[in-house]
């Protein structure tokens, strides 16, 4: 039987239970005893059967009934012994599988943080997300369940195999001759429902991503009154998922009547051969019983294995997609011997400096500039000019494609990223805060950072005061997202999580373009005092934030194009020149 | 749980076929130790072969009959689980699609978008278990009860012990596992909720390198809940064994009912009999099983058909006017009479008493700090909220007098958060049309929005892929198309929420002067926070705290209203405040 496409997958998922070899080897052996007691449990029924027979004639001495006695007891106790040992077999498995899923999860969380930045940046997050939860947590429930019921159904098949021919070969043969025909079938249907169960993932996430966007967009969906548009787009793949769908389960329920069918089809043959051989008188009747009980036994066991090759298949690739992103190519490893400069200073030098988002396209040519200590450096430019990117750079988001970026003379791929980035206060456009208290996510910066210094960051950043405002204060917790504060606020909150750390080098990307204005003029002031002795790199719209910076960067398509302080600039006229003048044109003109 | 009910009557026709085929497998599958009873007690003792002959061919009729059957439930009972779940799924969307800001605010998008998967999904699931054990079950009990009653009503009153004992040890099982199995899917919550957070948040985690903390808050919840799955499955994997132990002690209490009749002489029954009545227990138990199967997914299955129907029974606040109005004559008006409004369960209102006139031609621009409500009051123009009190006129007909479509068709409006859809730049910008727009009038729209170059700069020119939000744009970008959309509407009236934040100057300002030229006769409303964006507003409403406290032009502004001039004063040096 084809249990799966891909061996591998299915060796890798089981490498993992591997590692609890000890429980599982324990948990077959149980197994085993309790099968074999399974087994014997009709024998003895059986036996007694034969017993009673007599009885019932009402020719049968004090040793037929207490033989009767005797066996009905035995058959009562292989049952009793064959489900605490299963049961305690199965504690092991529940065990085993369940510490490999949170390895398993353990391992995807280590992924997310050794995954290149480029990888956040090109892949939907959606699809991330359903690999790391969905797919994760059908592994997890049905894990176990695979696991022990191909073990049992192994020991059961293999036994009852050996009883049948035990009491009669002939019996076994037209008990199990439906079998590999069985086999056959279900195998075309599994291979035929996996593809439509493939099939029906795919479009599932597709519906996932159609209603995510349009849940997310309602307001412009309601706003341009293209509901029905939209709905008209949803039906389609909802349509879609629904064909797939009836076609995999009903393939899949097929498997009932496939099984059930052999199974009395096999039962069936039994009766009327096992009729024939009693009547010849070479079988008693209680046997016949026990047989038709084998079978049974036999046949359940096939089926439960069959039932769950759905199950398995849908494991199977769900395993696969989850060893696809495991797989994913990480970022470049850290240097072999870190180095860190002696004295941190805050000196940043671009040394042709080359980068591409792309290995064929070059973004960035060749960037040449050393920035001193202390120094506050304006970046503008218009909007797509790589801005960003310049930040990707220095904070080794990205790696640069040729040349080098140095602070304090060390190659920063010579730093771990950690010390690297420790070096850094960062501000960014997107203002990321995790569900939590305002204070866990202030002392975001510094971990180790104590209350006080948590308040007192949060008062140069001007969050102090609204923060007092809430209910619980410092303890009020975010939710996801933090939506339960206003954007300014979530701005506020992060620019003192940056200010705590106290780093020698401030990066600010766009800042303060989503605070109001004047909780923005409170901020520079603290953003200014913040910066005092240390390198700061500010990307503004506002050009009036950054006039009076040491050196600005006038950057446009991926290239620093004029490089001077604003004075200097202007008397250039080029760039800058005219993106400076374009704020005031409208007076000009009027 | 009623929901799903409502959702099976639309297949009424198949849900009979599928009840018919059920009893039909169902009776063939316990027929056939009847069978055997016939060929133990008759043919055997009888050395009777044709008989054996005859049985067997009546045997295989069963058996045929049963993988007849077996193929028509299968058929039948995957097209009406997949179909109440594909007519559910597009219900909720349609009633989503309807809902009003404020019921979306209150289930939260990323709840819904749960409830149109995930729960449907789980309704789903439950319902073609259902529809195959849940259907089974009742027939074999009662077959099995009546068979065996049938056969001998002594030996059948084991069952009085033995189905009572299971159902306690099915309570009991239940009773731990369904609270517990509640817990678990909160801790899933958190596990979710955590691995979303770390995708959103790398460039933060990365930057203050705080990898290690990351991961130990994700071990935390992966162990909680390692725990507790484990928990629970060594729990419900207790059911199984315990459902043995009963039946190895019903088997044996019939067979020493059967021997002690015999010895008292009260009824003997015949070997056939015995075994007979043994299979049929066997039924009853296997249908008891099932059930509990069932039952055990009941309360999982509930709580989504539950969360599915507070969707699809939630009362959309927003409606259509119920008679009409529109004013064909009058175009571009735009008039504010005492509006306040507060947000659903809010002690202070948002915006108070906020009054003015917009006339076509005329740009009023609304500035002030975060969170004074500026949003708020543009919102209440395509009633995207409703006001608690006064009144929002569109050419001079209230704002809820008009059918919801009409009122809209009036107005283009520029969200704050640049959304766009998968598909291509065209298909985004033909989004915005009143009706199907022409190439022209999207290129024309593009060129407005200053958005032509890039736009003809990428390879496939419009017709460039948009990926979902589209992230292949950056922040600058997605604005201008998103303007592009509201142009291509050629709306009376312009909202532009906060839409030039991620706009250099220079494109800024020349954006804003293709528009003026192209919004001539259009009412604008602009929302921002930079004052260059606004300088020349025909009216300035300055808002603090959801009040006015200033109105008038830039220059009457700068002379009366100190909040306003501290603005500009932040934003603005010397000269250009006296320029």
């Amino acid at each position: 039987m084809k249990k799966t496409k891909n061996p591998s997958t299915l060796g890798r998922l089981l490498s993992y239970i591997g590692k609890y070899k000890g429980s599982m080897i324990i948990s077959v052996l149980l197994v085993f005893i309790a099968s074999v007691a399974f087994a014997s449990a009709p024998l003895f029924l059986g036996f007694s059967i034969n017993n009673l027979g007599d009885i019932l004639k009402g020719n049968a001495g004090e040793e037929v009934v207490g033989g009767f006695l005797i066996f009905l007891l035995t058959m009562i106790i292989c049952y009793v012994v064959y489900s605490i040992l299963s049961y305690i077999g199965n504690l092991l498995v529940i065990s085993a599988t369940q510490k490999a899923v949170y390895d398993l999860r353990t391992a995807i969380d280590k992924k997310l943080s050794s995954l290149p930045l480029n990888y956040y940046d090109t892949t939907t997050y959606g699809d991330v997300l359903a690999r790391l939860t969905n797919d994760v947590e059908t592994i997890s429930v049905s894990a176990q369940e695979c696991v022990f019921e191909v073990i049992k159904a192994v020991f059961t098949m293999i036994i009852m195999f050996i009883m049948m021919i035990g009491i009669s070969g002939w019996l076994t043969l037209f008990g199990l001759i439906s079998v590999p025909v069985m086999l056959i079938v279900a195998g075309k249907i599994t291979a035929k429902s996996s593809v439509c169960f493939d099939k029906q993932m795919e479009k599932t996430g597709e519906l996932n991503g159609y209603v995510e966007e349009y849940y997310s967009g309602h307001d412009v969906v309601t706003l341009f009154g293209k509901e029905e548009q939209v709905d008209e787009g949803f039906g389609k793949i909802n349509e879609d998922l629904f064909k797939a769908s009836n076609d995999g389960n009903f393939l899949a329920a097929l498997m009932t009547p496939a099984s059930q069918g052999s199974e009395y089809l096999g039962y069936t043959l039994v009766c009327c051969v096992g009729a024939l051989i009693s009547i010849a008188g070479a079988l008693s009747i209680g046997m016949i019983q026990a047989f038709t009980q084998y079978l049974t036994n036999f046949a359940t066991a096939i089926s439960s294995v069959m039932q769950l090759m759905p199950q398995m298949q849908m494991t199977l690739s769900a395993a696969k997609r989850v060893f696809e992103f495991l797989d994913e190519t990480e970022e470049v490893p850290e240097a072999e011997n870190p180095k860190f400069p002696e004295k941190l200073e805050g000196k940043v030098e671009f040394d042709h400096v080359k980068f591409g988002y792309l290995p064929h396209q070059t973004l960035m040519h060749d960037l040449n500039e050393v920035i001193q200590p202390g120094q506050k450096v304006g970046v503008v430019g218009p909007t797509g000019a790589g801005k960003t990117t310049l930040i990707n750079l220095i904070m080794r988001f990205y790696d640069v494609t040729g040349g080098a970026i140095r602070i304090d003379g060390v190659d920063i791929r010579d730093m771990k990223r950690e010390d690297l980035r420790n070096i850094f206060g960062m501000v960014l456009q997107d203002t990321w805060l995790y569900s939590g208290t305002i204070m866990d996510n202030i002392r975001y910066g510094k971990l180790d950072a104590t209350e006080e210094e948590v308040i007192a960051a949060a008062k140069a950043a001007c969050a102090d005061k609204f923060i007092e405002t809430l209910p619980g204060g410092y303890n009020f917790i975010l939710t996801e997202g933090a939506g339960n504060i206003a954007q300014g606020q979530r701005q506020l909150i992060t620019i003192a999580r940056a200010m705590l750390n106290n780093p020698p080098i401030m990066l600010l990307d766009e800042a303060t373009s989503s605070v109001d204005t004047r909780t923005e003029a409170l901020i520079q002031t603290a953003i200014v005092n913040m910066m005092k002795g240390k390198t700061a790199f500010v990307i503004a719209h506002r050009l009036s934030t950054i006039k009076d910076s040491d050196k600005i960067l006038y950057m446009e398509k991926g290239d620093v194009l004029e490089v001077g302080t604003h004075d200097e600039l202007m008397a250039l006229d080029g760039g800058y020149a005219k993106l400076y003048n374009s704020q005031f044109a409208d007076k000009q003109e009027n | 749980m009623s929901v799903i009910f409502k959702e099976i009557k639309e297949f009424k026709k198949q849900l009979i076929f599928l009840i018919l085929s059920v009893i039909g497998s169902t009776l063939c599958i316990m027929l056939l130790p009847t069978r055997l009873q016939k060929l133990i007690d008759y043919s055997i003792p009888g050395k009777d072969v044709g008989s054996v002959w005859l049985t067997t061919g009546t045997m295989l009729i069963l058996v045929t009959g049963l993988i007849l059957c077996g193929i028509v439930t299968a058929k039948l009972s995957s097209l009406i689980a997949m179909g109440v779940g594909r007519n559910m799924r597009a219900k909720m969307f349609n009633k989503v699609q309807g809902l009003s800001r404020e019921e979306i605010d209150k289930f939260t998008a990323s709840s819904l978008i749960t409830r149109t998967n995930g729960d449907i999904n789980q309704v789903q699931t439950f319902l073609s278990l259902c529809l195959n054990l849940a259907l089974v079950a009742p027939i074999m009990a009662i077959v099995g009860v009546a068979l065996s009653v049938h056969t001998s009503p002594s030996l059948s009153a084991v069952l009085l012990v033995s189905v009572p004992i299971l159902a306690v040890i099915v309570i009991a099982i239940g009773k731990i596992a369904i609270p517990l199995s509640a817990r678990i899917q909160r801790k899933l919550d958190n596990i979710n909720l955590i691995i979303r957070e770390k995708l959103t948040g790398t460039r933060v985690i990365r930057a203050f390198g705080t990898t290690a903390f990351e991961e130990k808050r994700f071990d935390t919840v992966n162990v909680d809940y390692t725990r507790m799955n484990k928990k629970l499955q060594n729990i419900t994997a207790l059911f199984l064994p315990a459902i043995y132990v009963v039946v190895a002690a019903t088997i044996g209490a019939i067979m020493f009912v059967a021997f002690k009749e015999t010895q008292n002489t009260a009824e003997v029954h015949t070997t056939g009999e015995i075994m007979a009545v043994i299979q049929y227990i066997m039924f009853i138990l296997i249908a008891v099983v099932c059930l509990t199967i069932v039952f055990l997914m009941l309360p999982r299955a509930a709580t989504s058909a539950n969360r599915a129907k507070e969707v699809l029974e939630s009362e959309n606040l927003i409606k259509d006017a119920s008679e009409a109005r529109n004013n064909e004559d009058s175009k571009g008006y735009l008039e504010f009479k005492n509006v306040t409004f507060r947000y659903a369960g809010a002690d202070v209102p948002a915006i108070k008493n906020i009054s003015f006139k917009a006339a076509p031609g005329e740009t009023t621009a609304i500035i002030g700090g975060t969170g004074t409500g500026k949003s708020t009051i543009i919102n209440l123009i395509p009633r995207l909220y409703d006001v608690t009190e006064g009144q929002v006129l569109v050419d001079g007909i209230d704002v809820r007098d008009y059918k919801l479509d009409v009122l809209r068709s009036k107005i283009g409006f520029v969200p704050q958060k640049a959304i766009l859809f998968k598909g291509t730049i065209d298909s985004n910008i033909a989004f915005g049309g009143n009706d199907m727009p022409t190439e022209d009038q999207i290129e024309e729209a593009v060129i407005t929005a200053q958005s032509y170059d890039f736009v003809t700069e990428k390879k496939d020119g419009f017709n460039t892929a948009v990926s979902q939000g589209g992230s292949n744009f950056s922040g600058g970008q997605k604005q201008r198309l998103c303007i592009a959309r509201a142009i291509v509407r050629e709306p009376e009236i312009y909202v532009f929420d906060d839409s030039f934040s991620a706009l250099d100057f220079k494109t800024d300002k020349t954006l804003r002067k293709a528009l003026k030229e192209k919004t001539k006769d259009a009412t604008t409303v602009i929302v921002a926070q930079r004052i260059n964006t606004i300088m020349e507003a025909d009216r300035i409403l300055v808002i603090e705290q959801g009040e006015v406290v200033g109105m008038g032009t830039h220059k009457e502004l700068l002379d009366t209203c100190r909040i306003y001039r501290e603005i500009a004063k932040s934003q603005l040096s010397e000269e250009e405040l006296n320029r």
